[in-house]
């Protein structure tokens, strides 16, 4: 793999370099925390940490508005950090707190906030597709003009339920946006593995939606695809399938050896950081200093903490009130 | 002649009056499943329906379970109400994933932010000689899950009424419509309409036993009671209506008043609705007891196809009969 | 000073097997920096440290399992001072023991619905004398409403309400028993008359030479000679229940009739083994006690046949209604004077009629008649009761 060329003259604003940046590292410091804190038992069940695929999260939601719904997986933190959701609410709801944006009740794997349209946080890979299909159809039977967009990994892509939302979605002419992040592994199992025809974006042709694939290391490509999605989404009322190649840093969950693959390879796929790249190509092109990053970092560190403080200080639902949610009162 | 006041009409008329007054009345109502618009429905239920309400309302889905049931619990997410019309209950074990992980389980996993009201119609049960794949009773299967409402709708007033409540309902409401009653006719009120989807009913009152049953159960025991009349024993007939959650108070008064009781359902005996019911009354009415609760429910083998294994298979009139004449016996 | 402890990676992870330390005493660490690997059931996983600081101790050594927390090392963050380094462990949860379940024993528990546990316990009914008649031979409501008819309430006396209530109840069970005895029980009447001169005669002497309370009434020679007749005809004293089952003891049930309408009947227990005195005492006893309804349910439970006397004083016969599950009752009449003829001649004799309802699946016309002559043989020897 080549290391990064680094683009000059970036047609983004400081401003925007920053808020993309500062989204990303933001990201990252939290999902290491998650990292120790659960190593320290705060958090528990299962924990999928985003680190490496920083990109695609921050650069899908940058193109995508409030009024658009979202919907995401497991490894859901990133995304949920990026659509806006405080990291307070996502830390108590890792800890179980009823101040968590679940109220406690769904954990690192669930993670709803209808304030901001972000309907989880699903743990069966591939289940949310066909509810996003739907939500564009509510959309369309209404005259609303949002679109549904799904992220979620390759390994759902053999999955059924992938096929028939497909299918559906360009049946019915319905605004949902596929979004792939192609980690390259299904849990342990690669993806020459798993799927017959590897250009994994290519499987819109068999449904008739529009497909493309994009860089997912790479936050301003990601952005820049979404966008062009996004616009032709708008535009037609058709669905769009996007593949963001990327890389998980980190094993699969916590507690994962990664037998499966080599460390040298993980090491390749590091250099192509999306924090660090993106920051280089920032300073390269003057946009910003390094104090900048240091601002970022500072500011990152007091929101971490603050969020930790905040699980930490935060409270259980008694006993007592275990039966609740279970219908409408 | 029919009287002003009723109305004859078959259970599969009912169920199409139902649906037709909700899209009428209820514009975030629509339908969709396979081959609900041109075929008409696959049990005619739907017949016009296209013609009348557009594409738009009613739709036809591909072979597709997993897909439209969970299309159908996003579009109730996003401010519809859909009525997901599964064929058969047979296939819908291809959308259980859907149903039990989102459409029962987000209003709780999102801490009471989500609701979801959709609501699934499946046509159930033994009729005609289908065969195993295609006869299945699944309400206790269902009737387990937390979060879900399941109703059975036994009679003509249930099939008229029972949608057009669930249409309210903020959360998922799963409907057990039944193929062998399609075609019989009954009598209704004129004015039928919505009914409530939380009590049981008391279908026939009586002193000597309590029959307990759903669905095609209800008619059954109904016309065993007429045949135990005669010999002078006089049933009471509940209608559980409700399979989850289940209406305690009317079970328990029952029994209270007859002491004895007998359940009758077509799902398979191990792990049933029956299973429950049994605990229910043992739990809350022991001490009304004077006989033990005993029950009639499907013969544990995949439903064959020779109708006369097929008839062996499920309680019949006369084994209801039989059943209550030696309970009764040692009176 | 800060431990570093065995991390959990997982809910299901409980320890862990320190392989290889990635650093040694000394090492200054950053944040992120692999610390060791560790072997766990999953496979060899690097385990980092979250802190900054100096290796001050390495505690664990390589190739031990550890429980998850437990301090494996101790770093010294970069500006404090150098603290007395303790060595803990973290203990372990003691392992909850399994609560061993009792052994689950079969007993020969009694059978009866709860429903009718619960009205026995109201009504205070004695359940080892009662027999079901429900499903599996257990006890059901109607058998004690029978009971409570037949029965009285144990240990507490009955008084102005509570009498009412039992009387009602007796009523119900009266009816009922005797509704399921005309229904299922075959009878057949034989008569015979009894020339109870000598029998008179005798107890008119008996009693000359007795104080007025121990005085004998003719009834218990009626009852002596009734269960000797038992012994010569035995299958006059048993139940029918799917077949004849004969009876040894010859419990005598006395027909007690109560002033408010209905009638108690207690057993004279093993009346063929008591004296007519004992009869007597026995009498004197259970008649009051009987009007008052203040019989034990022992009492009342273990006839084998019945007597019903309540021709005395009144009409010249009474045909009775068995009780099931006996299979006979005796009726005697009051004690007439009729023409009596014998040899040819007329004579006014004191007579009663005895009449015997009999169940015919159990007993035939010929049985039952030598039972009756028995009776008659035995009231012409009243010396020998």
């Amino acid at each position: 793999m080549e290391k990064e060329e680094i683009k000059v003259n970036l047609p983004i604003t400081r401003e925007l370099g920053l808020k993309l940046l500062y989204q990303m590292i933001l990201i990252r410091r939290f999902e290491e925390k998650s990292a120790e804190l659960y190593t320290k038992e705060k958090i528990r069940g299962f924990l999928h940490l985003y680190i490496g695929e920083e990109a695609v999260a921050v650069g899908a939601m940058h193109s995508l508005t409030e009024d658009d719904n979202i919907l995401s997986t497991y490894r859901e933190h990133g995304h949920a950090l990026a659509r806006g959701l405080d990291p307070g609410s996502i830390m108590a709801e890792m800890y179980g707190k009823q101040e968590g944006c679940s109220m406690g009740r769904g954990g690192s794997m669930h993670l709803f906030d209808t304030s901001k349209k972000f309907y989880g946080g699903n743990a069966i890979v591939g289940g949310h597709l066909p509810m996003a299909v739907g939500m564009a159809l509510a959309s369309k039977k209404q005259h609303l003009k949002n679109i549904s967009c799904c992220f979620f990994g390759e390994g759902a892509i053999a999955e059924g339920e992938f096929h028939e939302s497909m299918n559906l979605a360009a049946l019915w002419g319905v605004p949902v946006l596929f979004l792939c992040e192609n980690n390259l592994y299904g849990m342990g199992t690669a993806l020459r593995f798993s799927h017959s025809v590897q250009d994994l974006e290519k499987k819109g042709a068999a449904y008739g939606v529009e497909y493309a694939k994009t860089n997912g290391m790479d936050v301003l490509e990601v952005k820049n695809a979404v966008e062009k999605a996004t616009a032709y989404i708008r535009s037609t009322g058709k669905p769009y399938f996007l593949v963001c190649n990327t890389y998980r840093f980190r094993a699969h969950s916590m507690f994962d050896a990664q037998l499966y693959r080599e460390k040298t390879e993980v090491d390749e796929w590091k250099k192509r950081d999306p924090i660090l790249t993106f920051s280089n190509q920032l300073l390269k092109n003057e946009l910003i200093s390094t104090d900048d990053i240091d601002t970022i970092e500072d500011k990152v560190s007091t929101e971490i903490q603050k969020a930790v403080d905040f699980a930490e200080a935060g409270t259980f639902e008694p006993v007592e009130d275990l039966k609740k949610f279970v219908y409408s009162p | 002649m029919t009287d002003k006041t009723t109305l004859k009409i078959t259970y599969r008329e009912a169920l199409k009056q139902g649906m037709h007054e909700a899209l009428i009345t209820k514009d975030k109502v629509f339908l969709m499943g396979e081959d609900v618009g041109r075929y008409g429905g696959a049990f005619a239920v739907s017949k016009g329906f296209l013609e009348e309400f557009g594409e738009d309302r009613i739709m036809d889905v591909p072979l597709s379970e997993s897909g439209f049931v969970g299309a159908g619990i996003g579009a109730a997410l996003a401010g519809m109400r859909p009525i997901v019309e599964v064929m058969t209950v047979n296939f819908s074990l291809l959308a259980l994933d859907q149903i039990i992980n989102n459409a029962a389980t987000l209003l709780h996993m999102s801490g009471g932010q989500i609701n979801v009201p959709v609501v699934i119609r499946m046509n159930s049960g033994i009729g005609n000689q289908l065969a195993a794949q295609h006869s299945h009773s699944w309400e206790p299967f269902y009737a387990h899950i937390p979060g879900l409402k399941i109703v059975s709708a036994g009679t003509h007033e249930d099939a008229r009424g029972m949608l057009l409540t669930a249409l309210e309902s903020p959360d998922p409401v799963v409907i057990f419509e039944y193929t062998s009653l399609l075609n019989m006719e009954s009598e209704i009120p004129s004015g039928s309409g919505a009914v409530d989807i939380d009590n049981a009913k008391v279908r026939r009152e009586g002193k000597d036993l309590s029959i307990i049953t759903y669905g095609p159960g209800v008619y059954k025991a109904l016309a065993a009671a007429e045949i135990l009349a005669s010999s002078g024993i006089d049933v009471e007939i509940i209608d559980l209506r409700v399979l989850n959650p289940i209406d305690d108070e009317t079970i328990i008064n029952s029994v209270a008043k007859t002491h004895k009781a007998l359940i009758v359902e077509e799902a398979w005996r191990s792990v049933s609705i029956s299973s429950e019911i049994i605990s229910r009354i043992m739990e809350k009415a022991f001490f009304s007891l004077d006989a033990p609760v005993e029950r009639l429910c499907g013969i544990e083998v995949p439903i064959p196809y020779p109708k006369h294994l097929e008839d062996a298979s499920i309680p019949q009139k006369q084994d209801i009969v039989d059943s209550v004449l030696k309970m009764i016996r040692y009176d | 000073m800060i431990e570093f402890t065995m991390p959990s990676l997982g809910a299901d992870m409980e320890d862990g097997t320190l392989v290889e330390w990635r650093v040694k005493s000394g090492d200054f660490v950053k944040r992120g920096d692999i610390i060791a690997d560790v072997d766990t059931q999953k496979g060899l996983i690097e385990i980092e440290v979250f802190d900054e600081g100096t290796i001050a101790e390495l505690i664990v050594k390589e190739g031990e399992k550890v429980p998850v927390g437990t301090v494996m090392a101790i770093l010294i963050p970069v500006v404090e001072k150098v603290p007395a380094i303790k060595k803990s462990r973290i203990k372990k949860e003691p392992i909850k023991e399994m609560v061993k379940e009792g052994s689950i024993k079969v007993d020969d528990r009694l059978k009866i619905s709860p429903l009718a546990k619960k009205i026995a316990k109201e009504k205070g009914i004695d359940l080892t004398a009662i027999k079901g008649s429900g499903p599996e031979g257990s006890i059901v409501k109607k058998d004690i409403d029978l009971a409570v008819a037949m029965k009285v309430e144990s240990h507490v006396e009955v008084t102005g309400g509570k009498k009412e209530i039992a009387e009602k109840g007796l009523r119900a069970a009266i009816a009922s028993a005797m509704s399921k005895s005309n229904r299922e029980i075959p009878h057949f009447y034989l008569e015979t008359r009894i020339d109870m001169t000598k029998a008179l005669e005798w107890l008119r002497k008996a009693n000359r030479q007795r104080e007025l309370k121990d005085r004998l009434l003719t009834i218990v020679l009626l009852i002596k000679a009734t269960a000797k007749a038992i012994k010569e005809v035995p299958s006059v004293n048993a139940f029918w229940e799917n077949g004849l089952q004969l009876k040894n003891a010859i419990n005598i049930g006395f027909a007690i009739s109560l002033r408010k309408g209905g009638v108690v009947i207690p057993a004279i227990p093993e009346a063929d083994k008591k004296s007519l005195n004992q009869l007597m005492d026995l009498l004197n006893d259970l008649i009051p006690r009987a009007r008052a309804l203040q019989l034990r349910s022992s009492e009342l439970s273990e006839s084998t046949i019945t007597i019903s006397n309540i021709g005395e004083g009144s009409t010249d016969k009474v045909f009775g209604v068995i009780y099931p599950p006996q299979v006979a009752i005796l009726g005697f009449g009051n004690i007439v004077e009729e023409a009596w003829a014998k040899d040819g001649e007329l004579s006014a004799r004191p007579v009663v009629h005895v009449t015997l309802a009999a169940d015919h699946r159990a007993i035939d016309g010929y049985l039952g008649s030598r039972f009756l002559m028995a009776l008659k043989r035995n009231l012409q020897k009243p010396e020998a009761l």
